[in-house]
């Protein structure tokens, strides 16, 4: 167990380093490969008056003029120890983690990603919660009662879920809640869980809802599916002959193989929306990691965009890493293979 | 404990419907443990009425094996599930007849009753142990499970017992393998840990669906004499349902072929071996590999391929493979349906087939055409 934890974690730490190295080949190597010169590059972080000499000094201080592997060694060195940028006279520090600097804007990376991951956060497992919840059951309810009008409804409802996009029952919801019947009259604003727990979840509850729709529809005809595989297996057949309760056939028996291939989707999608709900987080104007990406993207802004994107690339990475070690557990079969 | 709602008194089966003979252990009913009347198992399906059991009824006594004998989808395993009252879990099954177990009768009974008997005074071991028991759970939990239904005990004490039970169907180092998860057991293994899971609470019926069907053949023989010892210690009944007639042979000290959902020959290990009198079991023991056999010499297969459960031919199943269905019979159409009638046999009563063939025919050809060539 203890060699396969090890394993796991090794090869998760090589990934981030692979999806780091690309996502900087993408960023630097990429523009370089269309003909773009570092001066260039240089002269986007200078802005609009930009003359030769600023140029040259801004491309020395990002170390613009040094092969890309030295670029990518210092940018992943001041991950771990941060880095000092120099402004003319003016020396600012970037502490670590330092993900580096927008020239832009003005601002470190790092502090602009961690504060918009409360948002992220708050949106992805509240989501996450209701999903699971509402899309295990209603699936199990679907399987154990195959053919039924109750099947039929709710894989209806869930091949409307599947199918609907986000931003289609978002702005609908939103548009109904706010301003149709306005429970919610003055907007949906996010409200931090420090500040009010109870504003906190009161505002969240519609963009959470929407967006479990959508995943709980998934995971309905995903469990439904292996509910129906787990149920027909031989040793659901021994359990019963055992003389168990329908219930503990199903719950324990049933339930706990059937919910192994769910364990691993989970794992993906909780961990992309840990990066950001991108969409989500646009309808309902919530100032989170996916939202922030995209601007970024809008503004040619490089360094938060690889801030961003090696964040999100984190969590995905971790949270797969995470499913593997559950998976483990749940199968003892794993362990061993 | 539920009432049964049956007129019958208990321990005396009504006599079966369709003019079905009543089986001959009739007078013997005290001592008979599990009687089967009339069992019927249909299942609706979108191609037609399957019907996987239609009509079979035998006894079997507290001590004895009855072994079932037949092809693949002869309904040999749905009669057992039906036994079980395991053919809720489809729900598109029908079933109808009578089966009495200790007196009591369990197709009219409250389903949650049944389940209490199940695992407890009736159990059932399967044919492929890796797929029978739970690959997430070890050996121990599901045979501490299995026992924890039916006694209120810690689960301390139910370890104990199921320590107790692997030791008893010979498992090495009980108290290590109780930890053990299926996977990591051998396929003898993890049957004998199946066996020890089905006794856990003494049963006094077990059946045994294929046993040994996934096994090698030397892990074979030790489950069998495992199987015997325990029915001996232990005085329960046993129902062996297999394609392999070595293994009831051994086994057996009833026999019932099954074709197509229905019971063709009925009697005693003796009288079904020695003096078979179905064209249909002529041809399983004609298909029999023999080791005291000149190896040259050809398998007799049975020609044709069982019947479809959904269009079972109207009269006798087997007619449309019966190498015998020529023979010219009296008042007989292809329509009617032989029934099971008793064989005069030098084996003792007992003896049932179900051919429109008279008996003096079957005996010709038995004696003078199959039986030389056997």
């Amino acid at each position: 167990m203890a060699a396969y934890f090890i394993r796991r974690v090794f090869g998760a730490v090589l990934l981030l380093l692979v999806v780091s190295a690309v996502t900087f080949a993408i960023f630097f190597l990429v523009p370089r490969m269309a003909g773009q010169t570092m001066d260039q590059l240089a002269a986007q972080y200078v802005g609009k008056d930009a003359n030769p000499d600023t140029v040259a000094a801004v491309k020395k201080n990002l170390g613009l003029d040094q092969p890309l592997y030295a670029q990518y060694w210092d940018f992943i060195r001041q991950i771990f120890v941060g880095a000092d940028y120099k402004f003319g006279p003016d020396v600012q520090h970037c502490d670590a983690p330092c993900f580096g600097y927008s020239f832009k804007r003005h601002i470190e990376v790092w502090p602009e990603i961690v504060s918009r991951i409360p948002v992220t956060f708050s949106l992805a497992i509240g989501a996450a919660v209701i999903w699971l919840i509402s899309g295990i059951a209603t699936g199990v309810v679907s399987a154990l009662k195959r053919g039924s009008f109750l099947d039929r409804f709710f894989m209806s409802v869930a091949l409307a879920g599947v199918s609907l996009p986000i931003f289609f029952t978002g702005m609908l919801a939103l548009g109904v809640l706010t301003v149709q019947w306005p429970i919610w009259s003055d907007g949906i604003n996010y409200v931090p869980f420090t500040e009010s727990p109870l504003d906190w979840a009161w505002n969240l509850l519609v963009p959470w809802c929407s967006l479990a729709f959508l995943y709980s529809a998934l995971y309905a005809r995903l469990t439904r599916a292996g509910m129906l595989e787990t149920m027909s297996e031989d040793y659901i057949r021994t359990a019963r002959a055992k003389g168990l309760k329908e219930s503990r056939v199903v719950g324990k028996h049933g339930l706990r193989a059937a919910l192994t291939p769910i364990v691993t989707i989970f794992g993906m999608d909780f961990g992309l929306l840990l990066g950001g709900a991108v969409i989500t987080e646009t309808v309902f104007s919530f100032q989170g990691m996916g939202k922030y990406a995209i601007k970024s993207v809008q503004d040619n802004d490089l360094p938060i965009v690889m801030g961003v994107t090696l964040t999100a690339a984190f969590f995905i990475v971790f949270c797969n890493l995470l499913v593997d070690l559950v998976y483990a557990a749940i199968d003892p079969r794993v362990r061993y293979s | 404990m539920s009432e049964v709602s049956k007129e019958q008194t208990v321990g005396t089966p009504a006599a079966a419907a369709l003019g079905e003979p009543v089986p001959a252990q009739r007078s013997g009913t005290e001592d008979t443990f599990l009687s089967v009347r009339d069992l019927r198992i249909h299942f609706r399906t979108d191609d037609g009425l399957v019907k996987s059991v239609d009509g079979v009824s035998f006894d079997v006594k507290a001590g004895e094996t009855l072994g079932i004998v037949g092809e693949s989808g002869s309904g040999k395993s749905v009669t057992s599930l039906g036994v079980m009252g395991l053919h809720h879990a489809a729900p598109n099954a029908r079933i109808s007849g009578e089966v009495w177990l200790d007196g009591e009768e369990l197709i009219g009974a409250d389903p949650e009753h049944v389940r209490q008997l199940r695992g407890q005074k009736m159990a059932m071991i399967f044919q492929d142990p890796l797929s029978a028991m739970h690959p997430y759970y070890t050996v121990g939990a599901q045979i501490v499970e299995a026992y924890r239904v039916h006694n209120k005990v810690t689960r301390k004490v139910a370890r104990a017992r199921a320590i107790e039970m692997l030791d008893r169907v010979g498992i090495p180092e009980p108290g290590k393998r109780v930890d053990s998860y299926p996977h990591e057991f051998s396929g003898g293994m993890r049957q004998r840990a199946m066996i020890a899971m089905a006794l856990v609470n003494n049963p006094q019926l077990l059946i045994a669906d294929e046993p040994t069907t996934a096994l090698d053949v030397t892990v074979q023989a030790q489950i069998l004499d495992l199987i015997r010892d325990l029915q001996k210690e232990f005085g329960s009944a046993v129902i062996m349902i297999t394609h392999d007639l070595g293994v009831v042979a051994e086994m057996a000290d009833k026999l019932l072929v099954m074709y197509g959902g229905r019971c063709i020959e009925r009697g005693t290990a003796e009288q079904v071996f020695y003096e078979p009198r179905h064209p249909y079991t002529w041809g399983l023991l004609g298909s029999m590999p023999r080791i005291d056999r000149d190896q040259t010499e050809r398998l007799i297969p049975v020609k044709g391929s069982p019947p479809s459960l959904i269009n079972v031919p109207d009269g006798c199943a087997f007619n449309p493979r019966c190498p015998y269905a020529d023979i010219p019979k009296d008042n007989i159409t292809r329509t009617t349906r032989p029934e099971l009638t008793e064989t005069g046999s030098g084996f003792g009563s007992g003896h049932f087939s179900a051919c429109h063939m008279s008996q003096e025919e079957r005996t010709r050809i038995w004696t003078e055409e199959i039986a030389p060539k056997l």
